[in-house]
């Protein structure tokens, strides 16, 4: 049994390499971009690198759509703690510039502000110049957030009209989380297991697709495609010659647990292994003109998206509801031992839930790339999300994932309303802690006493 | 390549401040995980809320360095009760996806420039332990023993850190083995038996769930105050699983366990490290395979695949007894 384990470990492994392979290829290690809430740094406490030291920012502003421009031909100087000038460099057209210093030590980063473009400000005056310490081999990113206009920041349109985008993108952000956490919450519910590891699956339908698309200039459409269906055979392959496996061990479910971060913790560093720790776009679909619906503006890409996780989920719905599978995933979910003593095969359901969950979850992660970007850690950005929409409706059910995902969607975009964007996730997660609270079985839960 | 130096380097990362950190912080995670069941997913939140309160009550209050220790520790005594109150009740699971959480709201929160005034943003903050490098005894020069050499910051660090892992070591042992520590123990086994005993459960897992963290805490004041800076970016989720492979490496639910799980993790880390930047160096791994700045991510890939490897074939770890084990349970 424990060769089986080590024989589709090594397989997966060798898959994912393989298909990271062809994404490195290409990929010239110099650029970071940051996003805008996200972090792209993993630290450790005193990590050696004999790399040197250097540092590198990004000029970024949001237009008047909430969309992130980045901004070129910025002049940058560098000073050490003397005074003296290490170097001037201007940002890329991806508004990043980076220099590499002599040494540890103190320096400043000093904007000069007549290279702005017209119109373009620092939101905050006194980061025209930065100060800041390096230590040995230290990396550091400098954020420079812009604004459009020289005060107020914000445009001028109405309090209405801003609540309504950010409903619409709410809901299409919603409904990218629902189809990622679908999955999540139907593998706990039939194996109870908690997959930490399920945030890979996201980036991996992902990167797959990303590999077809950029490396190997397939189609986006094909690739996406093609990524689909080699994350469903991915998450069949993982629960029959992985997952199975330990269960038929009596591996417990807390060491399982244990076992998905570890999977996870071992693929994510994979993909950044090969793919990169900074984002990347798909081919196609990048730059697109929104279409205007009232105040709102949307581009093809995302209404395109939007829609079709609508019908992807109303489809998952009635397969719940009205086929033969369907009934016995619920019913698996339901009460393990009494489907199996009713003649449904348990571990077919699991293998299925476990494939359509990773069909579910690539979906999604392209969807994500598409009108984000595709990263290596952003199914793990996503999977907290995942938990906090699952935990809202109601761990274990599929229905509740779906009205949870959308729930904490749409809180986390209008919680800028009133508070800074940077704390969109802090937002949403606050609301899991305050659910476990006040409802602890979710909204479409039941309530299960424990003490 | 220069093996004296690889294995010099192993070597005393086994007692450098790192292996320290993760020491007392799995010694925290060992009363959650190993003695009470607890899942804590988030014990870096608990070492970034020691760090903060510590740095930051310094800082804004001219507390003196031990009062802002005390303050650190108190906020991780809050922290503790915050996360607790709403998941200590629930299944397992809930406390490991909350703690996780808070973990990163605590790190998004810090980082965030609105709060750059106080926090420090994402440059942190510095320059709050000036009285730690006057307290230090020991005259400038260098000390150690064999080959192994510190300079006398380090060695201060060093000394006062491995007090710091004797004294939780010995205060885990004494409550461990007290009658209190044998209700945590039947708490991992059989909560329901327990409370059909008339044991106020809820209270008892609090109780563990605030030592645990106060260790942790006590970790991440112990990791600023040494560092002199305190930073977001060291606060990312895979530091908790550092420690986790550290307590299940050396032995869940064993006193010595998180030590040495902690000194052998370093090592063999530090090694690896050495030896892949060695081999580059020395062309001996060609860097079209294998780029420098890639062995940071050998690392967290190793230490995934040793979280799989360690818990399919030996849960139990170095020191563990496979009958005292959560792992197996349910």
């Amino acid at each position: 049994m424990t060769n089986k384990v080590v024989a589709l470990g090594a397989l997966l492994v060798a898959l994912v390499l393989g298909a990271a392979a062809a994404a490195g290829a290409q990929e010239p290690p110099t650029t970071t971009t940051t996003a805008p809430g996200g972090t792209t740094e993993t630290t450790l406490a005193g990590q050696p690198s004999p790399t040197g030291e250097s540092v590198r920012g990004t000029m970024f502003y949001n237009d008047e759509n909430d969309e992130k421009v980045l901004v070129a031909d910025v002049e940058v100087r560098i000073d050490d703690a003397a005074g003296n000038e290490i170097a001037t460099v201007t940002t890329d057209e991806e508004g990043v510039f980076q220099v590499a210093l002599p040494g540890p030590g103190s320096y400043t980063a000093t904007i000069d502000p007549d290279t702005l473009p017209d119109g373009i400000s620092m939101r905050d005056k006194d980061r025209l110049t930065l100060s800041f310490d390096m230590s040995t081999g230290q990396t550091r990113n400098l954020l420079y957030p812009l604004q459009s206009g020289e005060g107020g920041g914000r445009s001028s349109s109405s309090f209405f009209d801003r609540a309504l985008r950010l409903l619409v993108e709410g809901i299409r952000f919603g409904l990218i989380i629902a189809m990622c956490a679908i999955g999540l919450s139907l593998i706990y519910g039939t194996t109870g297991l908690t997959n930490f590891a399920h945030g890979e699956m996201v980036t991996f339908g992902a990167i797959v697709a990303w590999v077809f698309n950029v490396t190997w200039h397939w189609p986006f459409i094909a690739s996406a495609i093609i990524a689909i269906l080699i994350s469903i055979a991915m998450g069949f392959g993982l629960d029959r010659f992985f997952w199975r496996p330990l269960r038929n061990r009596g591996t417990g479910l807390i060491a399982m647990l244990v076992i998905a971060i570890g999977l996870g913790l071992l693929v994510r560093y994979m993909f950044q292994f090969q793919f990169g720790g900074f984002n990347e776009a798909y081919r196609q679909y990048t730059l697109q003109k929104g279409l205007k619906f009232g105040p709102v503006t949307i581009v093809p890409r995302d209404l395109i998206g939007m829609g079709l996780s609508i019908l992807v989920l109303v489809g998952v719905a009635t397969f719940l509801q009205k086929t033969r599978m369907g009934k016995a995933m619920r019913a698996v979910a339901d009460n393990k031992d009494l489907a199996e003593s009713s003649g449904i095969d348990v571990d077919r359901v699991i293998g299925f839930v476990w494939a359509s969950g990773a069909g579910l979850a690539a979906l999604g992660g392209i969807l994500q790339g598409l009108s984000e970007q595709v990263s290596f850690q952003m199914g793990f950005q996503l999977l907290l999300l995942m938990f906090a929409g699952v935990t809202l409706g109601g761990l274990g059910t599929a229905y509740g994932a779906l009205v949870g995902s959308l729930v904490v969607g749409m809180a986390m975009e209008l919680s800028s309303l009133w508070i800074p964007t940077e704390f969109k996730t802090v937002v949403a997660l606050s609301i899991l802690i305050i659910v476990l609270l006040v409802r602890p079985q979710g909204i479409l839960g039941q309530a299960e006493r424990v003490g | 390549m220069n093996w004296t130096r690889i294995f010099d380097n192993s070597l005393s990362a086994a007692i450098r401040p790192n292996a320290i950190i993760f020491a007392i912080s799995a010694i925290g995670l060992n009363v959650h995980f190993g003695y009470t069941g607890l899942l804590n997913f988030g014990q870096v939140g608990f070492l970034a809320i020691g760090g903060y309160g510590a740095a930051i009550s310094v800082l804004q209050w001219n507390f003196p360095l031990w009062l802002g220790w005390l303050f650190g520790l108190f906020c991780a005594m809050c922290w503790a009760l915050l996360l607790g109150y709403p998941t200590l009740r629930l299944r397992a699971d809930y406390l490991a996806i909350v703690t996780i959480a808070a973990g990163e709201i605590f790190r998004l929160s810090v980082m965030a420039p609105s709060f750059r005034e106080v926090t420090g943003g994402s440059d942190g903050l510095s320059g709050f332990n000036n009285d730690w490098r006057s307290l230090n005894p020991l005259p400038d020069g260098e000390y150690g023993i064999g080959f192994l050499k510190f300079s006398a910051a380090e060695t201060w660090s060093i000394l006062v850190g491995w007090t710091l892992v004797l004294l939780s070591v010995l205060l885990v042992y004494l409550l461990i083995r007290s009658p209190w520590g044998r209700v945590l123990k039947a708490i991992r086994e059989d909560e329901d038996a327990v409370r059909a005993l008339g044991k106020n459960v809820f209270a008892y897992k609090m109780q563990s769930l605030v030592l645990g963290g106060c260790l942790g805490a006590l970790a991440g004041i112990y990791f600023v105050t040494q560092q002199a800076s305190v930073v977001p970016s060291n606060y990312s989720t895979a530091q908790t699983f550092f420690a986790y492979v550290c307590l299940i490496l050396g032995g869940t639910a064993r006193i010595w366990g998180p030590v040495i799980g902690s000194m052998i993790f370093w090592a063999i880390i530090t090694f690896t490290d050495n030896f892949l930047r060695q081999a580059i160096d020395a062309g001996y791994i060609s860097g079209s395979l294998l780029d420098p700045n890639q062995v940071g991510q050998v690392r967290l890939m190793l230490v995934g695949l040793g979280l799989i490897l360690l818990l399919v074939f030996r849960p139990q770890g170095i020191l563990g007894d496979r009958r005292e084990l959560m792992l197996e349970a349910r």
